[in-house]
């Protein structure tokens, strides 16, 4: 039987040629498993359950205490400590906002820091949610603000700003998400599922608040440093490769406490609460004061306000 | 001889269609290893490049992005304005296409195919891009409607993944079939390949017009929030397909040492006569719009032109692309550059160069600096977002190398009327012979 009728006359030299070209085949397909090599050093951080996870929204409950678990114990394995993931879903009748005292906040960056600490923030690049801008008297112009200010606060011809998630009403970062691996909570949350997440970047191109923040790397902390009461939509440690954001510390807040970053606030210039109790400080708040919010014209709607009381 | 049926044998079984099909298959592996000892070079350059970009990948895949130089202020970089620039390149070939379909340009017809395999390579490149720049690779089924969670229509990036997926089928539809039948020696019947073109010509519209609305669809990066980017986008690419087409047509002359094709080189430069200027026009009409309002809107724009507080490593790249357009534009408006292939064959790599430049680097990075909140912070590619690039920019150059190769060898005309094998006599024909600019 004839293998290959319909290729072109034998050449003459075929053979040689083709002994040639099977070498050269092979060893070019040897030099694409030694190129892609190290693939093989980063799939066993990813098991085969994660790779198959569903997303949070489809886990039932069963499902998802198995999920937790795991986390936990991954947790353990990777980082060298206990931990506790917990699942806290949003109470019912709650709409979360937050208000900041711009009269009052003196620009230490203690919400910074408490947040860092709280969230499992990785160590070296020593991240936040929280960025706190030391602004020009006289002027909401963010262009003429500092981030990087390194002097004794408050500075007297200075008023310093605070910028976290706003958890807008209509998140531009949730509408452009392409596999709705982010999306706003009952209670006015916007979550990232960190399992489900592909890391395009997208939300971050989106966000107008520079809100979101991307594990460029795995995130790095030492086991004695770890917060070990963890959520799963909020604290927990971030996979590399992942978006994360601004959360409320809802596993603090949808159990009654208040977020690290105003715990943490020596000056009282924040505000929590939930937007729906009319008796609430931060209805008082938005009652009572000069408030306004960022980048209004947007109209995002953000549940993030600002205030001045002098 | 043997005891096959002979190729283009009306086959009526099943079997025999699959039987013939995966005779075309392996004919086309055959010719993608054969080859004189240039192309051999040539291919072998290539590899080396792709396995440079497949181990950098690995290794970025392992490590994590920390590896580029993005972060959380500029967070696209290289990769997506590789892939912006691509889809262009992609939606580019539609300049041959409508010559060949719309203005039954008979000359184009023959080599439209040109056109049609760079559209197929550029989409592949755009789709490696996008998954270089993913921070989970792994997670890319989350992306597929009915496994995942697919956010269409709400996600301008789901209609992105739809447009030029669908823009890959119809090209490698059009190109496969019209080749496997000219494989079979068989005329191409229209009504399998023609509505699938014309269906294509508004496709090709889309994927940039799309791309483009990824983009400007965001109110808080005011660079990118302007009307004009989408016809931006596809002037710019009305240019750099062209373009390339052109060189890649030079390169196919000097393999095939043949003289062909020459009415529709003539074609494409008349058609980038008028993008460029449009192009130009453009940029003219933003430029103003930016520095005659000012104010913060404009700080993007302040930046790529002329620097920032201090900051400026885009400046340098924004004024090398205008002076390569202008220069292109100069060159092309030059009567009679169709008969210098030396001015010709510059004019295009100038207008190539330059805007990959204006709609990668220019285009993606100044969106991102200052940043939301007015951070400066800017960026440079690194070493290895360099080499995954040049990896998947080797990787397109070969398959298109190879799908040329396949066009124009594997089948030799047998009515030798063109020199891509594409028979003219099976292309419809227009009654009347339109002209084609010339």
């Amino acid at each position: 039987m004839e293998t290959r009728p319909d290729l072109p006359e034998p050449r003459r030299g075929l053979s040689r040629r083709g002994l040639l070209k099977g070498f050269g085949a092979t060893l070019g397909l040897a030099a694409f498993a030694k190129a892609i090599a190290p693939l093989t050093e980063w799939a066993p951080t990813v098991s085969l359950d994660e790779f198959l996870q569903k997303h949070y929204l489809e886990l039932s409950p069963v499902d998802l205490e198995i999920i937790l678990r795991r986390l936990e114990r991954e947790t353990r394995e990777q980082y060298g400590t206990d931990v506790t993931i917990a699942d806290h879903r949003a109470p019912a009748g709650v709409k979360f906002g937050y208000a900041l005292n711009l009269s009052i906040c003196n620009g230490c960056r203690r919400c910074a820091e408490a947040c860092h600490l709280e969230n499992n923030h990785d160590r070296p690049s020593h991240q936040s949610y929280i960025r706190v801008f030391e602004m020009q008297k006289g002027s909401l112009d963010l262009e003429k603000g500092n981030v990087h200010y390194d002097h004794p606060v408050p500075q007297p011809d200075k008023f310093y700003l605070p910028v976290q998630c706003q958890q807008c009403e209509r998140p531009p970062c949730v509408e452009v998400c392409p596999v709705e691996a982010t999306w706003k909570e009952p209670d006015g949350i916007v979550v990232v599922d960190y399992n489900w997440c592909i890391g395009c970047r997208y939300c971050q191109a989106a966000c107008p608040y520079h809100a979101r923040r991307f594990n460029w790397t795995k995130p790095q902390i030492p086991a004695t440093e770890i917060n070990p009461d963890q959520s799963y939509l909020s604290n927990r440690i971030r996979p590399q490769g992942t978006m994360e954001k601004c959360h409320f510390c809802l596993h603090r807040t949808r159990n009654g406490r208040l977020p690290a970053c105003l715990e943490a606030c020596p000056t009282g210039a924040r505000v929590f609460g939930n937007l729906l109790d009319p008796d609430s400080e931060i209805r008082q708040v938005l009652a009572h004061k000069r408030v306004f919010v960022l980048k209004e014209e947007l109209g995002l709607r953000p549940q993030f306000f600002y205030f001045f009381d002098v | 001889m043997n005891t096959a049926p002979a190729i283009g044998q009306p086959t009526t079984t099943p079997a025999g269609h699959w039987r013939n099909y995966f005779r075309f298959l392996a004919r086309v592996a055959w010719e993608s290893f054969d080859g004189n000892w240039t192309f051999y070079v040539w291919m072998t350059v290539l590899t080396a490049v792709a396995l440079v970009g497949a181990n950098a990948w690995a290794v970025q895949v392992r490590d994590g992005l920390a590896l580029t130089h993005m972060n959380d202020h500029v967070s696209w970089g290289l990769y997506i304005a590789n892939f912006t620039f691509l889809v262009g390149l992609a939606a580019g070939g539609v300049m041959m296409v409508i010559p060949a379909y719309l203005y039954h340009d008979e000359e184009m017809h023959h080599v439209v195919i040109i056109g049609e395999l760079l559209a197929i390579a550029a989409i592949v490149m755009c789709l490696m891009f996008v998954v270089a720049d993913l921070g989970r690779p792994d997670r890319f089924w989350h992306l597929l409607p009915g496994l995942g969670r697919f956010n269409f229509p709400v996600s301008m990036l789901t209609w992105d993944v739809i447009v030029l997926n669908v823009y890959l089928l119809l090209n490698l539809h059009i190109c496969g079939y019209l080749l496997y039948m000219r494989f079979l020696g068989r005329p191409a019947n229209p009504r399998w390949y023609v509505p699938f073109v014309f269906v294509s010509i508004v496709w090709a519209i889309s994927i940039h017009t799309v791309t483009a609305f990824l983009y400007c669809g965001l109110g808080g990066r005011p660079f990118w929030n302007t009307a004009l980017l989408a016809p931006r986008f596809l002037a710019s690419a009305f240019v750099s397909g062209p373009a390339f087409i052109i060189v890649a047509i030079h390169v196919i002359r000097r393999v095939v040492g043949g003289d062909f094709a020459s009415g529709p080189v003539r074609t494409l430069v008349n058609i980038m006569r008028v993008t460029i200027l449009i192009n130009l026009l453009m940029v003219v009409s933003e430029v103003f719009t930016e520095f005659y309002t000012g104010g913060a809107h404009t700080s993007s724009a302040r930046y790529l032109y002329f620097g920032l507080h201090g900051h400026n490593a885009l400046v340098p790249w924004i004024w090398t692309s205008l002076a390569m357009t202008v220069a292109a534009a100069a060159l092309l408006l030059r009567p009679g550059v169709t008969g210098h292939p030396v001015l010709l064959i510059s004019a295009c790599a100038l207008a190539f160069a330059g805007i990959w430049i204006e709609k990668g680097m220019g285009l993606i990075v100044p969106g991102f600096v200052p940043s939301t909140l007015h951070e400066m912070v800017e960026y440079q590619p690194s070493l290895i977002e360099w080499k995954i690039t040049a990896g998947i920019w080797a990787v397109g150059l070969m398959i298109y190398t190879l799908a040329l190769k396949v066009a124009m060898n594997v089948f030799p005309p047998a009515g030798a009327q063109t020199p891509l094998g594409v028979p003219a006599a099976s292309w419809p024909r227009s009654p009347v012979s339109v002209a084609d600019g010339r």
